[in-house]
């Protein structure tokens, strides 16, 4: 029999749960663990109604200790569950990261491939409300530098709810990075594009494999996350002036699909990549890397790129706008790489 | 009391865990001289060898399950033997070779093994939270098997030590946290880190029994771990045990022990837990002298199959170092 599917006009933050709940009620092994995702549901949201749901054995608030429950989410995995652990904000994971990188990321690895770590992180980055330098970062670039862990950041609810699906089924572990920007909360500042159709049904979206949000021929915008929508706002205005630019979402940047970056390259010639994290060492330069060594004949311009300058974000709302990508400074920049 | 057929089993664990060791001496020294040269030899690398500590790992593990989870330290050899680990495998992993344990990729400091269940982690206390986790798995599968952290008292000073202990007196888990006292944490003596003499009494604050067993005896230690495990197999919850321990060799082999007079390692060496409990079993008729050798003997045969399996089997292609970074 069929199944007729029906699709809904989601939050991010609803489609994340939602996926979670399902996964939840498909496999008893699946649970999650972290702070304040029990009653208050996630500070982000991401957990909204599951204690109800499921109750505390399997949607358990922990004490501030992150070390002691992503360490034991490490364990769980070992020993034959799907734990889900959140990290409130990703600027923590300097109380935890011990746990992350030598420990969850480094043990199948260790064990010659015979001890799986089926573990999902998930946590929340990026700036723009004025929250300061230890809760605005994104970070993604840090731990996609480290080898062992997938890393996916979806900037729909669509790509929320499959890339959560496929994070639980995974039998690696994943850190899933959730923008405070595209949650569609409502206490920030109202983003349209965080709302958008999502089947009920479950459902996954291929971890790494990149999505073309917007069909171009002038250029490549390569982003990911919430720059994926000032991405798509700039393209709105650079149509106006008769630049169609293809902007083109990783979604994942642990495995980097690295053909789609060079496959939309070679097709449009000229490569802007907008990140939100820090500029050198990171997602940008990996891009232009993977651009230059997959379309350098195509090339007809240096590839660009808009990142935060390599500074702590501030706090104060005309700087932290200054250091941030907007959508003015990517239509500013297209233009420029088109217009030579 | 542990019975005979105890008795003489923690007496083989203990006699095969030190002979293990005691060989590693001499093969982690083939290469390395006249120079001493850390990366040359069969065994490269940093060697942490654990005799002197072989009570803790006899005593406690002989009340554990291949089922039961082991998490063990940078010094695993004696943890990993006693609880069912294949010597072959180990040593093989050991020499970096494509039939250790993890294929050579691991190390004697990342050793995991699904059964018997094992893993350790170099980086000090940071394995203690994953046998949490361990517990927190049996305790929602409905299993018996229980988790036992061993670490050493140095890390009884670091965060993920009291946060793990923190969440498994918490949840109630079924886990035994084992703090291996051997007073140096490399070279530093415990009573120059840590605020108060016995770890034991932490676990007051943690909501958990606490014991301290003096002197490294293998008796002492195997009933308080019996207690512990038993508590914890019926699901009553977490204890902390610490067990004074001695460390007969350096931190790491080549550690010049500068830290330490000669007088103090021979102390250790006239309390060896080895000769005296070897003893003691004779004197109370448990093993006669031929019993005793005929243990020794076993034990060499198996510590010389082991590292000749080790030495005569085939390194990994180098090109596996790209395989097995995900599933």
């Amino acid at each position: 029999m069929a199944t007729e599917t029906t699709t809904r006009l989601l939050t991010t933050s609803k489609a994340i749960a939602e996926a979670i709940g399902q996964e939840m009620e498909a496999d008893d092994r699946v649970f999650v663990m972290g702070e304040d995702i029990g009653a208050y549901g996630g500070i982000f949201g991401a957990t909204e109604g599951l204690l109800d749901r499921f109750g505390p054995e399997r949607i358990m608030d922990t004490p501030i200790s992150e070390t002691g429950f992503i360490g034991a989410a490490v364990g769980a995995a070992i020993s034959g569950m799907r734990p889900i652990a959140e990290l409130m904000f990703v600027d923590f994971f300097g109380v935890c990261m011990d746990q992350i990188y030598n420990h969850m990321a480094k043990i199948h690895y260790e064990s010659g491939g015979n001890i799986a770590v089926p573990m999902v992180i998930t946590t929340a980055i990026g700036g723009g409300y004025s929250d300061g330098a230890q809760h605005s970062q994104t970070l993604y670039g840090t731990f996609a530098h480290l080898p062992g862990m997938k890393v996916v950041a979806p900037s729909t609810p669509y790509d929320a709810k499959g890339l959560m699906t496929a994070a639980i089924r995974d039998d690696n572990p994943v850190l899933y990075m959730f923008h405070k920007g595209v949650m569609g909360l409502g206490w920030m500042t109202p983003n349209p594009r965080a709302t958008g159709p999502v089947p009920q049904e479950a459902y996954t979206v291929p971890i790494g494999e990149a999505d073309v949000k917007r069909a171009g021929t002038d250029l490549t915008i390569v982003t990911v996350s919430l720059m994926v929508h000032r991405a798509l706002d700039a393209a709105e205005k650079l149509a106006a002036d008769g630049i169609e630019a293809e902007v083109l979402d990783l979604r994942s940047l642990v495995p980097l699909d690295r053909e789609a970056i060079a496959e939309s390259v070679r097709k449009t010639r000229r490569l802007l990549v907008v990140d939100e994290d820090y500029r050198s060492y990171g997602m940008s330069g990996e891009v232009i890397a993977t651009a230059i060594e997959g379309a350098f004949d195509y090339l007809d311009a240096p590839p660009a790129r808009l990142a935060l300058p390599d500074v702590p974000i501030p706090y104060s709302r005309p700087m932290e706008q200054y250091v941030l990508p907007q959508t003015d400074g990517i239509v500013d920049a297209a233009r420029a790489l088109v217009n030579g | 009391m542990p019975d005979n057929e105890v008795l003489r089993e923690m007496h083989r664990q203990m006699v095969r865990i030190r002979l293990f060791e005691e060989t590693l001496v001499e093969v982690y020294a083939e290469g390395k001289s006249p120079a001493f040269d850390i990366a040359a030899g069969p065994v490269p690398g940093e060697m942490h060898l654990a005799a002197g500590q072989e009570p803790v790992a006899a005593g406690i593990c002989a009340h554990l399950r291949a089922t039961d989870a082991v998490t063990a330290t940078h010094r695993p050899h004696h943890q990993a033997l006693a609880h069912g680990v294949d010597m072959r495998l180990l040593a093989a992993e050991i020499f970096g070779k494509d039939t250790g344990l993890g294929h050579g990729k691991g190390g004697h400091m990342h050793l995991f093994s699904r059964e018997p269940a094992f893993g350790c982690s170099g980086i000090i206390g940071e394995g203690i939270p994953t046998a949490v986790g361990h517990a927190l798995a049996f305790k929602k599968q409905g299993r018996d098997d229980i988790a036992v952290a061993f670490f050493g008292e140095g890390a009884a000073n670091q965060g993920a030590f009291h946060e793990a202990l923190n969440l498994a007196g918490l949840w109630d888990l079924p886990v035994v946290f084992v703090c291996e006292d051997n007073t140096w944490a490399i070279s530093v003596p415990k009573d120059h880190a840590t605020a108060i003499e016995d770890n034991s009494k932490r676990a007051a604050a943690y909501g958990m029994p606490g014991r301290y067993v003096p002197d490294n005896d293998p008796v002492a230690i195997w009933e308080a771990g019996r207690e512990a495990v038993e508590r914890a197999r019926r699901g009553e919850g977490p204890t902390l045990l610490e067990v004074e321990t001695y460390r007969l060799l350096g931190h790491f082999q080549g550690d010049p022990q500068v830290y330490r007079s000669p007088e103090v390692i021979a102390e250790l060496e006239r309390r060896d837990a080895l000769p005296r409990f070897e003893r003691r079993l004779v004197d109370d008729g448990v093993l006669d002298e031929d019993a005793v050798k005929r243990v020794r003997d076993e034990a060499r045969a198996e510590v010389d199959a082991a590292i000749e399996f080790a030495r005569t089997s085939p390194y990994p292609a180098p090109e596996s170092a790209l395989d097995h970074v995900f599933a």
